[in-house]
């Protein structure tokens, strides 16, 4: 078993380039095992971008040393089977697949049967409201629960790393809770969690630490409480 | 300004149309849904189901020969090759989503595989056993060229270069017969080798137990055989793994992507199955016509092929099969309206000929306007184009109150 303090994620210099535009501009970063990490900072910021570099989908620079190996060159399903998970902004579920299918195509590196179902109970036992709708196309639930199953769909591969997009946009208040309640006990059961929010103040809250992007770069970063508490986070991220 | 009266006939016959349709959907999607329910629920019925359907395919033949002539028991031949391609097709647009409308230059090098090395063009004449296998594999070959450099294209884009690739395949075929005479050009290749039988060409009539059997029956039981085939197969690549990954791919890239799932790969063995059974298809047209030319393998063969796949059903095997036999079937029974008029008001007014194809459009244009889903639609689809079902009105008011609650 590793340590909590482990490194899992180690991130040099990402650069990520859309045509002449430069997202993300040589950033560093790394994430723990069993850690929840959080990336805050505004629109535009790269927060996203970032995600999508790690987990393949955005091309870049630098290097990402995963579980001690480098993976920049990967393309995005090696990521995936090696344990990088995504729950992409807009939550990118299979929209006229059943829940029960789109969690079925979550563990499709799989293997194990006898895993699988047992980890479909837990995810079930996680998001008893799936279970209930296992049998209904994924496009026909509300946003908070495409959120769930997103998010349950994305641990049906039984990742090492879940990164998580942007969880609580578009959702009503008692939703965005829910999945941030559902988030803090993932983490709790040992899972390891890079965050990109734009609520700044729920995000940090879940979190242990957190990083303050600003123009595609890193301008802060501290343990999550210490961030809560800097007047010049609460001054631009916390409304406050 | 409206004439009094007017008005109200609009809303009336609104009113009739907007019922039709609603009337029409639901009873054939209750019909469809009521006789599946039954077949996949009770396993007495659905044996029975199928000894009959068995029965009836073996003795269909003879049956339609001697109800319609034996014109219609080659039309029935081809009715089979165009299920095998309309099943191929389906793999590619409707398992994985892409839509290619150069599908039938996967035919096309089928049946100039076959004609090449089995006719006089240049002395060979290889066994169709030998052929038919391998011009499906040299057609899997063509289907990863055309996919290769198409991956990164979708929808529009996609269907920009398949058919591009198509007519560079017909174009190809038309002038490669200089500087060295490959495919005899527009002429075509005549003298194709039939397949044989024990030395026996399946083209000639044959004596079996004192039944006389002509060609055209011979080819049904062998197309019907290589059918039966590329439906079992079509059924089990539906539910493989692969399977899966082609519907998560349809429905959205990235995720599946997100899922480990190769996408490059996936979609290659896509567009590679795909133009196997159209190949598998083309030898068989090579061998039963004893004649190709490049004529056959235009675009609207393409659009047929997709027409086919559509009007069925996208995705839904038993839909596609149905499609198939439809679209081709439908403009054979159209010639009959020439002797129709003859009989009923004693001489030809339009000329069938003129008449068949625009009815046969008619139909597609009203089949796509009141059942966009197509005849006979997988469950999965008919959810996806049908949202005013009643069903998923509910399941979306639900969501929509537990979203409040």
């Amino acid at each position: 078993m590793s340590g909590p303090t482990e490194l899992l994620l180690e991130v040099r210099g990402l650069a990520v380039h859309y045509g002449g535009i430069r997202a993300v501009k040589g950033l560093d970063l790394e994430v723990r095992e069993g850690e929840v990490v959080c990336l805050i900072g505004a629109n535009g910021a790269g927060k996203t971008t970032t995600l999508r570099a790690l987990a393949g989908l955005a091309p870049s620079t630098g290097s990402i040393r995963y579980a001690g190996s480098e993976i920049a060159a990967l393309p995005v399903h090696r990521r995936a089977r090696l344990g990088i998970a995504l729950v992409p902004e807009g939550r990118g579920i299979f929209p006229r697949l059943t829940v029960a299918e789109n969690l079925d195509m979550g563990a499709y590196t799989r293997n194990d049967r006898v895993g699988i179902s047992e980890d479909l109970e837990r995810v079930y036992g996680l998001f008893p409201r799936l279970k209930e709708r296992q049998a209904q196309t994924g496009g026909t639930l509300s946003g908070g629960e495409q959120q769930m199953l997103a998010i349950a769909r994305a641990l049906m591969g039984r990742p090492r790393l879940l990164l998580l997009d942007e969880p609580s946009m578009g959702l009503a208040p008692l939703a965005v809770e829910k999945i941030f309640e559902t988030i803090r006990l993932i983490a709790a059961q040992g899972m390891t969690l890079l965050l990109v929010e734009q609520n700044a103040r729920l995000a940090l809250a879940a979190s242990r630490r957190g990083y303050v992007l600003e123009g595609g770069r890193i301008v802060h970063q501290d343990q999550a409480p210490a961030l809560l508490a800097s007047p010049r986070v609460r001054a631009a991220y916390l409304g406050a | 300004m409206m004439k009094p009266g007017c008005k109200g006939r609009r809303a009336l016959v609104i009113f009739i149309c907007v019922n039709l349709r609603s009337f029409a959907d639901n009873s054939f999607l209750r019909m469809t849904n009521f006789l599946s329910d039954r077949i996949y629920r009770d396993p007495r019925i659905a044996r029975i189901a199928f000894v009959a359907l068995g029965a009836l395919l073996l003795v269909l033949p003879f049956l339609v020969e001697a109800g319609l002539g034996r014109t219609w028991v080659r039309i029935l031949d081809f009715a089979m090759l165009y299920v095998m391609l309309a099943l191929g097709l389906n793999i590619v647009v409707g398992y994985a989503g892409l839509l290619d409308l150069g599908y039938v230059a996967f035919y096309a090098v089928g049946a100039y595989f076959y004609a090449i090395l089995a006719s006089p063009q240049f002395g060979l004449h290889l066994p169709w056993w030998a052929l038919l296998p391998t011009g499906a594999g040299i057609a899997c070959l063509f289907g990863v060229m055309l996919g290769a450099p198409t991956l990164r294209l979708r929808g529009d884009y996609l269907a920009i270069v398949t058919l591009g690739f198509g007519e560079i395949i017909r174009i190809f075929l038309n002038n490669l017969n200089a500087p060295v005479n490959v495919t005899n050009g527009p002429q075509g290749i005549n003298m194709i080798d039939p397949v044989t039988l024990g030395g026996a060409a399946l083209t000639r009539p044959m004596d079996l137990f004192g039944l006389t059997i002509s060609g055209a029956h011979a080819h049904y039981y062998l197309f019907l055989g290589l059918t039966l085939l590329v439906v079992f197969i079509a059924f089990r690549l539906q539910d493989s793994r692969i399977g899966r990954a082609w519907a998560a791919i349809r429905e959205d890239e990235v995720a599946a992507e997100a899922m480990g799932i190769n996408t490059r790969n996936v979609k290659l063995l896509a567009f590679a199955m795909g133009a196997t059974f159209g190949g598998l298809g083309g030898g068989l047209f090579a061998a039963f016509q004893g004649f190709v030319s490049p004529e056959s393998f235009t675009l609207m063969e393409s659009i047929m092929i997709l027409c086919m796949v559509v009007l069925g059903g996208m995705g839904h095997i038993p839909g596609v099969i149905l499609g198939a036999l439809l679209v081709t079937m439908l403009p054979e029974l159209l010639r009959y309206i020439g002797p129709l008029q003859q009989e009923l008001i004693g001489h030809v007014v339009v000329d069938p000929s003129d008449l068949r194809m625009l009815l046969f459009g008619i139909g597609l244009v009203v089949v796509m306007l009141f059942r966009p889903q197509g005849l006979w639609p997988s469950p999965v689809r008919a959810r996806e184009l049908k949202p005013d079902n009643p069903d998923q009105v509910h399941q979306e008011q639900e969501a929509l109150y537990d979203a409040e609650r």
